[in-house]
């Protein structure tokens, strides 16, 4: 049977998919470009019995959504720049307590108010340094609107699993285009409901060290009492004073995503066996990207494209293995230069081109093209 | 007050949470308590009326009034 | 409160405590003289009046001494941010409209950093109970002057003095839209025990402003000589009770606080309208 194919926007497919994954919870604040994704929720999930609230603000929107996460719902938040940069502490609470949610981040111009109206990918290193401390991050940038749905999905699939908040970061040229989507029927794509805790309820210790990621109760639904904190806590998630297990606590939300990078990495590569010049790129620059790399190979230049879907954790052995062929990697972005700081780290020795635009236009086909043209 | 034959009350002091506020000393109605050093000790028990002010003002779960 | 008039509230069992609290965690971290203590156990008995168990209870906090009562009790417990417990506590709410929720906070948690969700959370009329332990300092971090210092008082950021004006809890609250809002104090016991209850029973946003004695950061910079003598002079002699207010002269009304239920009304609660949405958004 035809699926159904439904043109829609980019934020549109991402409450799509956020459905289709099982967000029953959503708090959330006003800003733009994000918005239409509270507003598609505050009609959608009242439908499905789902929980959704307009926060006072940013910082209340990330604390109601880790609430509600623990309340056992699916919770999700959307926001940009300025609303990101409010929600950094809500983040690293629930990277500490280790408590499941979404974010989505349309990104727009900055720094600060910047330009609410207009593309950027200027973000990226806010979502890996943005909070204090060491904390774990995994951010998945789609490039298309249907990538929009399938990626917030596996957004709510990550966050479940390992029990941590997840980014979504698309730039708002994605965020508001069309493009035709098909919709997915229930179970065409994989779906991770949260573990539950099966030991007795005096036995439940909600950071359990002899689990990986030990299975989290609901509060006031599993008939598990628990206590949760911000602060360096023990198996049992009372403070601890202990050193040996401060360690062990800090290390162990980094190792979650140390030990699982094949299940959490996802990158596209478009004729990398051979390529000399390496596009890494993401979000719309990666479709601009993609016409270029195109029309370079037509021109007999060995150009492969590098489009990486998780860019949080970075794909840093995959970078690694293509710097051993490629004499120089192209990295477009919409900012002055975050990500290919990071294939410069991993590519030592490589030469490592920006493009660099941050004028609230897109960085188009020919400009890269041009790039291309004069490392052939 | 001096009745040979009246129940005593039993007063519990945790000296392991006493805290040594003297928030019981002070507001006793009969003077029951005492200061002794850091901790409270009981002084005239037979005063004790067992009206437990001691203990739902105590901050530190450290007194408790038995009958 | 006088021993006759405890006795006539047949006080002579002890409380046992240990029923709501968690094994192990005693003594608590709060200084000598502290009264959160006192106001973590009138809570205990007023849920053990209410009935309420320790499954159906979710305990929520932000930073502060207040908010470390959590950790103490054996109820689905949460310690968040500076200011933020109530919107954590309202996603909660949301999640799970069964729960009853607590929120114990303090003066510089509540009205200063967590001021913009107290008046939205009391404008909600959501259910659940703020308890603001109020001792005019910010306890934790040593002694510096909150939203409810008095003015002129000292700490260790207003060694001249404190020179802004203090908020009133109460009058926020209710000009917030809290369906219930009552004040008590450390001192009178059996009265804050039943202030508790009444605000949990109480459906909609219930905020109860706790006087509350610190005498460690507070007392000693502003010469009180111990925890009583403050509990005496800010909390006795510093409040009268609303059910005294129309028995009394002018003057003896001058520079005291009320004491008791201040606001209570009824108001159509926030999950129960979020309800009503589902109801709507499903026809």
């Amino acid at each position: 049977m035809a699926k159904v194919k439904r043109f829609m926007q980019g934020n549109e497919a991402c409450a799509e998919g956020a459905l289709y994954a099982g967000c029953n919870f959503f708090a959330g604040y006003p800003i733009t470009p994000s918005t239409e994704i509270a507003e598609i929720l505050g009609y959608q999930l009242p439908k499905i019995g789902g929980k959704w609230i307009q926060m006072e603000d940013e910082i209340a929107s990330i604390a109601a959504t880790i609430g509600g996460s623990l309340g056992g719902c699916k919770a999700l938040t959307a926001t940009s720049g300025p609303g990101l940069s409010l929600k950094q502490e809500g983040l690293g609470y629930a990277a500490m307590a280790e408590i499941p949610c979404v974010i989505i981040n349309v990104m727009r111009g900055g720094p600060s108010t910047g330009y609410p109206t207009g593309p950027s990918q200027s973000d990226m290193m806010t979502a890996k340094w943005g909070t204090h401390g060491d904390h774990p991050v995994i951010a998945l940038t789609p490039s298309t609107v249907p990538e929009i749905l399938t990626e917030t999905v596996r957004a709510f699939n990550l966050a479940e699993k390992y029990r941590m908040p997840v980014f979504v970061f698309y730039d708002e040229i994605v965020g508001h285009m069309r493009e035709p989507v098909e919709i997915p029927e229930p179970g065409d794509l994989e779906i991770v409901d949260r573990a539950k805790p099966t030991c007795k309820p005096e036995d439940y210790k909600p950071y359990d060290s002899n689990f990986e990621i030990a299975p989290l109760a609901a509060y006031g639904k599993d008939g598990y009492r628990f206590h949760v904190t911000g602060l360096n806590h023990g198996d049992d998630g009372f403070p601890t004073n202990d050193s040996k297990r401060i360690d062990q606590g800090c290390r162990s939300i980094m190792a979650k995503i140390e030990n699982n990078l094949d299940d959490i990495l996802k990158n596209e590569t478009v004729d990398m066996d051979d390529a000399e010049i390496v596009l890494f790129a993401y979000g719309s620059t990666a479709r601009s990207a993609s016409f270029a790399q195109r029309k370079a190979r037509e021109k007999g230049i060995k150009a492969g494209l590098f489009r990486p879907l998780t860019m949080w954790p970075f794909p840093e052995k995959a970078i690694r293995e293509a710097a051993k062929k490629a004499k120089v990697f192209i990295v477009p972005e919409m900012n002055l230069g975050q990500m290919s700081l990071e294939v410069e780290r991993c590519a030592p020795g490589i030469e490592v081109k920006g493009i660099n635009r941050v004028d609230g236009e897109p960085i188009n086909p020919a400009q890269i093209l041009e790039c291309i043209e004069k490392y052939k | 007050m001096a009745d040979a034959a009246k129940k005593l009350p039993r007063i519990e002091i945790n000296e392991k949470f006493c805290k040594g506020c003297s928030i019981c000393v002070d507001f006793c109605p009969t003077d029951v308590l005492e200061m002794k050093g850091p901790v409270v000790v009981v002084k005239d028990l037979d005063a004790c009326t067992r009206c437990q002010l001691c203990d739902l003002r105590c901050p530190d779960f450290a007194i408790q009034v038995f009958d | 409160m006088t021993a006759e008039a405890a006795k006539k509230q047949k006080l002579s069992v002890p409380f046992d405590y240990s029923k709501y609290l968690r094994g192990g965690k005693l003594p608590h971290i709060w200084c000598p003289g502290c009264g959160h203590g006192i106001i973590l156990k009138a809570l205990l008995r007023a849920i053990d009046k209410i009935g309420l168990t320790n499954d159906e209870i979710c305990m929520v906090s932000g930073i502060g001494c207040s908010s470390r009562t959590p950790g103490y009790v054996d109820f689905n417990t949460m310690h968040t941010l500076h200011g933020r417990a109530l919107s954590y506590a309202t996603g909660i709410k949301m999640a799970n409209p069964d729960l009853n929720l607590i929120v114990t906070t303090g003066d510089g948690d509540a009205l200063a950093i967590g001021g913009n969700h107290f008046i939205h959370t009391c404008r909600r009329n959501i259910d659940m109970t703020i308890l603001v332990y109020s001792n005019s300092i910010y306890g934790m971090t040593g002694g510096q002057f909150s939203p409810t210092t008095p003015e002129g008082s000292k700490t260790s950021t207003s060694p001249y003095g404190a020179m802004e004006p203090n908020f009133d809890c109460c009058e926020l609250a209710k000009a917030s839209g809290a369906t219930f809002v009552a004040r008590a104090t450390s001192y009178h016991v059996a009265e804050l025990e039943r202030t508790i209850k009444a605000a949990i029973e109480h459906k909609g946003t219930s905020v109860v402003e706790i006087l509350d004695q610190c005498p460690i950061y507070f007392g000693r910079q502003n010469k009180y000589k111990s925890a009583s003598h403050m509990m005496e002079m800010i909390e006795k002699d510093g409040t009268v009770s609303v059910k005294q207010v129309d028995k009394l002269p002018p003057e003896k009304l001058e520079g005291k606080l009320l004491r008791g239920i201040l606001h209570q009304v009824e108001g159509e609660e926030y999950c129960d309208k979020y309800a009503k949405i589902i109801e709507k958004a499903q026809d």
